[in-house]
């Protein structure tokens, strides 16, 4: 036994040379330090999105994506389909883990500054994977065509509507015409099963190629000290087997999630029925949609919903272009206004969705 | 000496281990890909059982045609013979599972697929079928025509 896998692997490194592959993997070490746990969440995110792949064709297999068949399809997954329950429950919990792990993941980048030069590029493409991953959760959301994700289609591509000049084609694009109806439906599940993954799939891998170029971020602390000060810890095998054991723990967490909490199916959309009470959206939009309930009607004769919207928007970009002002941190220089501002954006996220979750 | 004496008791230690981390892997496997496999075998689905079908009127079908109509989820094709006999045969070749149709022309049931050819009594008599064609019953109550099955 041992022989066959010797002659294959000499088989294939005899055509493809991947003894250099075994030396670059052997020369890639981790930093240790006291911040070291979030290097992790990278890892768990990748993990979290192949079950995303996973579960989401396994889903495929027998969803119907129309505005007649979806809602009796995810029905007749849920009850008829052996484990149908399970693998659905699953791809609902592992997507809301995604975005949690996702948004720490991010954060931990952001406080550490390892967006700074030369790892602008991979803080860009972590970010554009960001907003496709609030993407993800919004076209899918839609799928099981069940009356709280009808609303919820509605009020946030209305939402996406107010935005000037750019934001009536943009609520079109995505309703396929002027309401939500089984065209947006087609349109959110194509979205969702073929153009987001496209995308997704090419930006991680200029992602996790550009990781494995420059090698892992040191905290701005240690890039000073002296290498005889550093520890450090192989990439293979000692932190791949430590991000595998933390990948059979969420594993396990996940199984827990799915099977005492399952996924609801609720009732089907009735398109002529009114909106139910207490409607709110999937908790990573719950700090939004929760500020913009602040902003009064009208602030200086613009709508206040549309400031909020702007504010948020203008957020955003700074947030993600923050490699290309936070000129301090690569110079190497501690840049306090950078822990501020993260520290007020966490803050604010967790207090108002904290608001939104129990109004 | 001492050495001697402590390495066998090593050996089984790492051994038991061993076994207990690829138990556990095969564990981990094992509930991974049981409810993945069960997943995508397709659920049984509840047809409805069909015994009888009512095609239509009698004088309604021409004598020396053959058509096709529903049994259930099946095809079955329904013949007049030009002395106006009526038979049911299943339209399903038995050579790959395609339609078969009546040939007005050559006076026998023909399938386009691979030119397997029945007689009207279902019988394979040239190209590749294997086995005639499965009967069924064919019931005239007034002048109204029903097939039903063979039992």
């Amino acid at each position: 036994m041992k022989s066959f896998w010797k002659n294959l692997y000499g088989w294939i490194d005899e055509r493809v040379q991947l003894e250099d592959l075994v030396k670059f993997m052997g020369k890639k070490y981790v930093p240790v330090h006291r911040n070291s746990i979030w290097y992790y969440f990278g890892g768990v995110s990748l993990f979290l999105f192949i079950i995303q792949v996973v579960t989401g064709i396994m889903l495929l297999f027998y969803y119907k994506g129309s505005s007649d068949l979806a809602f009796e399809s995810v029905q007749f997954i849920m009850s008829k389909v052996q484990f149908g329950w399970l693998v659905r429950s699953i791809h609902a919990w592992s997507a809301n883990l995604f975005i949690l792990s996702i948004f720490i993941h991010m954060f931990s980048v952001y406080f550490e500054k390892a967006y700074r030069k030369p790892r602008e590029m991979t803080w860009i493409t972590g970010m554009l994977m960001f907003f496709m991953a609030l993407g993800f959760g919004f076209s899918g959301y839609l799928l099981p065509w069940n009356e709280l994700s009808f609303f919820a289609t509605k009020v946030g591509s209305d939402i996406a509507g107010q935005i000037p000049w750019i934001g009536e084609p943009i609520k079109e694009f995505i309703r396929g015409g002027d309401d939500v109806t089984g065209a947006t439906l087609s349109r959110l599940f194509g979205f969702h099963v073929a153009l987001l993954p496209g995308i997704f799939t090419i930006i991680l891998g200029i992602h996790l190629i550009l990781i494995q170029r420059q090698g892992i971020s040191e905290p701005l602390h240690l890039e000073k000290s002296s290498s005889k000060e550093k520890r450090t810890m192989p990439f293979f095998p000692n932190f791949m087997l430590r991000d595998l054991l933390l990948w059979l723990l969420v594993l396990n967490v996940l199984a827990i999630l799915a099977v005492f909490f399952p996924a609801d199916l609720g009732h089907k959309a009735d398109p002529f029925s009114a909106a139910p009470a207490g409607i709110k959206p999937e908790w990573y939009f719950l700090f939004m949609f929760q500020s913009l309930k602040y902003f009064p009607a009208y602030i200086l004769s613009i709508e206040g919903e549309l400031v909020g919207i702007l504010l948020f928007s203008a957020a955003a970009i700074l947030w993600l272009l923050v490699p290309f002002w936070d000129r301090k941190s690569s110079r190497g220089e501690h840049n306090r206004f950078i822990n501020y501002a993260g520290l007020f954006a966490v803050i604010f996220i967790i207090i108002l969705t904290i608001l939104g979750w129990t109004s | 000496m001492n050495y001697s004496n402590e390495k066998p008791v090593r050996k089984t230690r790492r051994d038991f281990l061993k076994y207990l981390l690829m138990g556990g892997i095969a564990g981990l496997v094992i509930s991974i890909f049981y409810p993945i496999i069960s997943y995508l075998k397709p659920p049984k689905q509840n047809e409805v059982e069909v015994s009888s079908v009512k095609v239509g009127k009698l004088s309604e079908i021409e004598k020396d045609s053959g058509r096709i109509i529903r049994f259930g989820n099946k095809p079955v094709i329904l013949l007049r013979t030009k002395t106006g006999e009526l038979k049911a045969l299943s339209a399903v070749c038995t050579h790959l599972n395609c339609t078969v149709q009546f040939r007005k022309d050559l006076e026998l049931i023909w399938c386009a697929c691979h030119n397997g050819k029945y007689d009207l009594n279902g019988r394979n008599i040239s190209g590749p079928p294997p086995r005639p064609l499965e009967p069924y019953r064919v019931v005239v109550k007034g002048d109204e025509v029903f097939v039903s099955k063979l039992t």
